[in-house]
């Protein structure tokens, strides 16, 4: 990877990251769903690309970290507690000051990022031993019994779900608070991949995806790092549910299990832009949501057809993504040297 | 939740009778989508994620048979026969081509293939929950307490034919037999002489029509509505997975099972759980089959 | 070379895609008042989505056949931007958003659903946008101080509790009086729970079902085996179209036979149409019936704005309340542009609050919270010919429910 073009790319989309919402103020908001699309596709390639465990129940830790900031937000600083809070069905309005809403509101992404990380070390222990399409199973049950059971729980409003307390500043401060909240999640997220990726974690984690019982058989610890890359995964999946709840303002079932759009959106835009690469995932979400952001609302009620229909061609057609079709078609942009010799191989093999 | 169980087993154990007749008209239903998908994921490697909705279109099928006022009897076999059809098209243009791919791009394909199909029926019946009401009579037994619609009998009883049927199809025939070859080794079911590409064709389809034929009885028992293929969906899949591939008495007896547990835990902890029931005991089975596995340094795959 | 690819396509679709929008600005431009609204077309409220949705349109076509909105001296003609939310809130809140901002929308009309309000009541409110919404009846949503929220329709916690009220008229001892409820999990059905639970507290009846059916559940034969067992003397059920529907077609073939069984949405899911032998005597709460002795210059009758609205959609037989209130928030928009005169925001929203007046739906007046406070709920009573007959007491109630399955 030549650091040249690298500095390139991090200058553009820094400049495109940080201008955004100047430029286009109208947008602030819409940017900033492209940033958590681009953190949940980031975070599902750990486990999905790099480990190949295809999770479906990522989700999962988005809900979780959306009701954990909710609890921590409002008992932090409302002397009745969250109980009552919720049992008032939303007619209760405490009134923060200013001081107040932005600790509560930094400890509650915090505490949401601990707790979803602890919940998947309690996933992970029954889960990693599971396979394939047992783990994507299992993991999808995990989302919807987690989304079901957060209904009965009185505690946090039950079906009845919660109003999150109310941002003090004035309207494009808080698109704009948010924003630059999502922005710097993904950015730490990125970094933190790239160079993760780098070390022996991203050997180890590459070693398992391509044969789990060899890599254990070397002295892998494999269940040690399947635990780390979902916690990680799990991590930032809460803080951005956190963020997402209070972009929403108002929160239950289905704000915080959104199991059939985001949930499978996030797979689906690793898949366009192509697995096992730090980039992959980062394209297939910008692409993914300016598409859907341009064509969906066009559509109406023909949005899920397209929708349908471009996983289907996708899957089908470009199985290696976007980025595995250029790659493969254009190997010397990516700086392959193409050995003549060595491609009559690759086709004989595939033969 | 002791009100429940008291209930149950003290005051009025009666009811008992009831709810295990509606656990086991559930679980009819599940048993017949879930062997569907035990079929082709063990002979073809295909997870279908849009199981349950080729069980919604079979029961939109029936409703718009049912306009014409023909019996179950007849709307029955004509609704397999177009499942079958529309099986027959998807694999050959889409399944086919995932057949070999890693089992990932299977799930996600079939899950595009699950939001085209919703919206589609969303767009030809509407969104509107509908009903088929085929007018057949109800009995009663012990004192009112325990009613069995008829339908509910006869879509019982016809899937029992069902499975039968399928059952002495796969044990007896040529067919069945070739596609049994090949799911336990393709290519050796190559070399003898089998076209697997066209076994493959015949289970998906076949899949098709089991899932038509679920979908006829779910149409004459409950309510339809394009969306909620996901529920059946995510309950074969739970089926299957507890049950394991090319059992058919297991799954049969998984299907039964999981409809009886969801019954059992709605009336005793209470209906809201009545839908994460299914995914828990899907959740609850892995990990058993973990702990054993485990035993032997295994892992279930 | 491929970063840069990334970043070119990625640039140039997020700058194209600003290029492609950013013409959109004020919404009234020309002669046309675009008002915004982002609705359930798929997903679990589309049934009540798209009754909405034809309320709104029906009440357009006819404003706009009648001369449309006159405003300085000019006329308007009304018309709808749609969005669909696909019956997800966090979905809601993003469509509100890019209605105000992307496409300049300056008044919106709501939702269906009162979970769907939630999500989008605080982003109207923050830009400052009115909106008046006629199918978000949850009591919490006026609790809120919010300023720029107006609804048309009564308050869920009056649905079902009237149904209490009319037990504890035909009992001699109401205190003795049974209850069994099932309520689906989502926040609308929560509320008109707990209008229900205060009445029973009221009254100090006896709770003996309290169920809670998840949204995807198509069964409840559950909860109706334990009510065989338990012979309560009310079964009460709210669950929108869906839990309607299951609960009506359970009973005919589970025989409930209590004296009293009162369910909403029972017009949204033509429960009279497909089981009339059990939906003989259910009580259904409803916004509005077409038999109320209330006009308007623009619609007429409430008899009229039936008869009307069933031309343009033969196939109701019997029109759902949900498309009588859509059509009344757009009256009430009509009506506050001519009473403010022009097009500011605060002016309308202060005219809309001022509004004062009678319409096919019943009279409209809005409370400082925007709640509708001059309306009553009406309880009608299913008969064995599949009709709906107004009870306004216990008296007119054909009690115990009389079937004979």
């Amino acid at each position: 990877m030549t650091t040249k073009k690298t500095i390139l790319t991090y200058t553009g989309l820094g400049l495109f990251g940080i201008l955004g919402p100047f430029l286009f103020p109208a947008y602030t908001l819409s940017i900033a769903y492209l940033w958590m699309m681009v953190l949940m596709a980031s975070t599902w390639d750990i486990l999905g690309g790099q480990m190949g465990y295809n999770s479906l129940g990522n989700i999962t830790f988005f809900g979780i970290g959306m009701y954990v900031s909710a609890v921590v937000q409002i008992s932090v600083f409302y002397p009745g507690g969250v109980a009552e809070y919720t049992s008032a069905m939303g007619s209760i309005k405490p009134e923060f000051s200013n001081n107040q809403y932005f600790t509560g509101l930094y400890l509650g992404i915090l505490a949401a990022g601990i707790i979803a990380m602890l919940f998947s070390l309690v996933f992970g222990s029954f889960m990693f031993g599971l396979r394939g399409p047992y783990f994507a199973i299992g993991s999808l049950g995990l989302a919807i019994a987690a989304a079901e059971i957060t209904t009965t729980i009185d505690y946090v409003g039950g079906a009845s779900g919660i109003s999150m307390p109310l941002f003090p500043g004035d309207i494009e401060f808080r698109s704009v608070f948010f924003y630059v909240l999502c922005f710097l999640i993904t950015l730490t997220a990125h970094f933190l991949l790239r160079w993760l990726f780098s070390t022996q974690f991203g050997l180890a984690i590459n070693a398992i995806r391509d044969d789990e019982d060899k890599a254990e058989a070397m002295g892998i610890p494999t269940r040690i790092y399947k635990q780390i890359g979902w916690g990680i995964t799990a991590f930032f999946m809460g803080a951005m549910g956190a963020v997402a709840g209070n972009m929403a303002g108002f929160i239950d079932k289905e704000v915080a299990y959104p199991i059939p759009t985001f949930g499978i959106f996030m797979v689906a835009m690793v898949l366009l832009g192509g697995k096992g690469t730090l980039w992959g995932p980062v394209l297939g979400a910008i692409i993914f949501h300016v598409i859907k952001e341009t064509t969906w609302t066009y559509l109406l009620g023909w949005q899920w057809v397209a929708l349908g229909l471009i996983l289907i061609v996708n899957i089908v057609y470009f199985q290696q993504g976007l980025m595995g079709w250029l790659q493969s078609r254009y190997p010397e942009m990516f700086g392959i040297v193409v050995d003549k010799t060595n491609l009559q191989t690759k086709e004989q093999s595939k033969a | 939740m002791l009100d429940n169980i008291q209930l149950l087993f003290v005051w009025a154990p009666i009811i008992n009778v009831q709810i295990i007749l509606e656990g086991i008209f559930l679980g009819a239903v599940f048993a017949l989508s879930a062997y569907g998908l035990a079929l082709v994921w063990g002979v073809m490697n295909i997870k279908n994620l849009a199981q349950g909705d080729f069980v919604i279109m079979g029961g939109y099928l029936s409703l718009a048979f049912s306009q014409y006022n023909l019996s179950i009897f007849l709307i029955l076999p004509l609704v397999m026969i177009i499942m079958f059809f529309y099986g027959l098209i998807v694999y050959r243009l889409m399944i086919r081509r995932v057949i070999d791919q890693d089992m990932f791009t299977s799930l996600l394909a079939t899950f595009g293939l699950s939001l085209l199909m919703q919206q589609v029926m969303n767009l030809i019946w509407g969104p509107e929950v509908q009903i088929i009401d085929l007018d057949f009579p109800v009995y009663d037994a012990f004192d009112g307490f325990v009613t069995i619609p008829s339908i509910k009998i006869i879509s019982l009883i016809l899937a029992g034919m069902l499975s039968l049927g399928i059952v002495l199809f796969m044990k007896k025939s040529r067919t069945g037999q070739a596609i049994r070859a090949t799911a336990q080794d393709p290519r050796a079911a190559r070399v003898l002489g089998i076209d697997t590409d066209k076994i493959y064709e015949f289970t998906f389809s076949l899949n098709s029509a089991i899932c038509g034929a679920a979908g006829v009885f779910v149409s004459v028992i409950w309510v339809l509505q394009p969306f909620y293929g996901i529920t059946y969906s995510v309950r074969s899949f739970a089926i299957v997975t507890a049950a394991g591939l090319g059992n058919l008495p297991a799954v049969i007896t998984a299907g039964f099972g999981i409809g009886l547990f969801e019954k059992y835990v709605g009336a005793i902890i209470g209906t809201a759980y009545e839908v994460a029931a299914p995914v828990s005991m899907l959740l609850i089975v892995l990990v058993f089959r973990q702990i054993s596995m485990k035993k032997n340094r295994q892992a279930v795959k | 070379m491929i970063n840069k690819l990334i970043l070119g396509i990625g640039t140039s679709l997020v700058l194209s895609l600003m290029g492609l929008t950013t013409t959109a600005s004020a919404k009234v431009e020309g002669d046309t008042i675009t008002l915004g609204s982002s609705i359930s077309l798929t997903g679990k409220y589309a049934t009540n989505g798209l009754h909405t949705q034809r309320g709104y349109d029906y009440a357009v076509d006819v404003i706009n056949n009648s001369g449309g909105v006159k405003v300085g001296g000019k006329t308007y003609k009304l018309a709808v931007k749609y969005y669909d939310d696909e019956s997800t809130p966090a979905r809601g809140a993003q469509l509100a958003e890019r209605l105000i901002q992307q496409d300049g929308i300056e008044f919106m009309l709501g939702p269906y659903s009162s979970g769907m309000t939630k999500a989008i009541a605080p982003v109207s409110e923050k830009f400052g946008v009115p909106m008046v919404e006629a199918e978000g009846a949850s009591r919490s949503l006026f609790t809120q101080g919010y300023k720029y929220l107006f609804a048309v329709l009564s308050t869920s916690e009056q649905y079902l509790s009237t149904a209490i009220e009319l037990a504890a008229q035909s009992s001699s001892d109401p205190s003795s009086v049974r209850v069994a409820m099932a309520f689906e999990s989502d926040p609308f059905s929560m509320d008109v729970r707990a209008g229900v639970v205060d009445a029973i507290n009221k009254y100090g009846m006896k709770t003996v079902i309290d169920d809670q059916l998840p949204a995807d559940l198509s069964d409840m034969s559950t909860t109706l085996t334990k009510v065989k067992a338990l012979k309560p003397d009310i079964l009460i059920v709210s669950g929108h179209s869906k839990g309607a529907a299951t609960a009506a077609r359970q009973i005919n073939e589970m025989k409930i036979n209590l004296p009293m069984i009162a369910m909403t949405h029972c017009e949204a899911a033509k429960v009279q149409e497909k089981f009339p032998k059990a939906a003989n005597g259910f009580l259904c709460p409803t916004q509005w019936v077409e038999t109320l002795s209330k006009s308007d210059a623009m619609f007429g009758t409430a008899a009229e704005w039936n008869a009307g609205f069933k031309k343009a959609h033969p196939s109701y037989s019997s029109v759902p309340y949900q498309s009588a209130q859509a059509s009344a928030a757009v009256y009430v928009f009509k009506e506050a542009f001519e009473a403010a005169n022009n097009f500011d925001q605060d002016d309308v929203r202060d005219a809309i609050s001022g509004v004062e007046m009678e319409t096919f739906y019943g009279d409209i007046k809005f409370s400082d919270a925007g709640n509708n406070i001059a309306k009553p709920m009406f309880m009608r009573q299913i008969d064995s010919s599949g009709s709906y007959n107004l009870v306004e007491s216990s008296k007119d109630m054909t009690f115990p429910r009389n079937v004979s399955y």
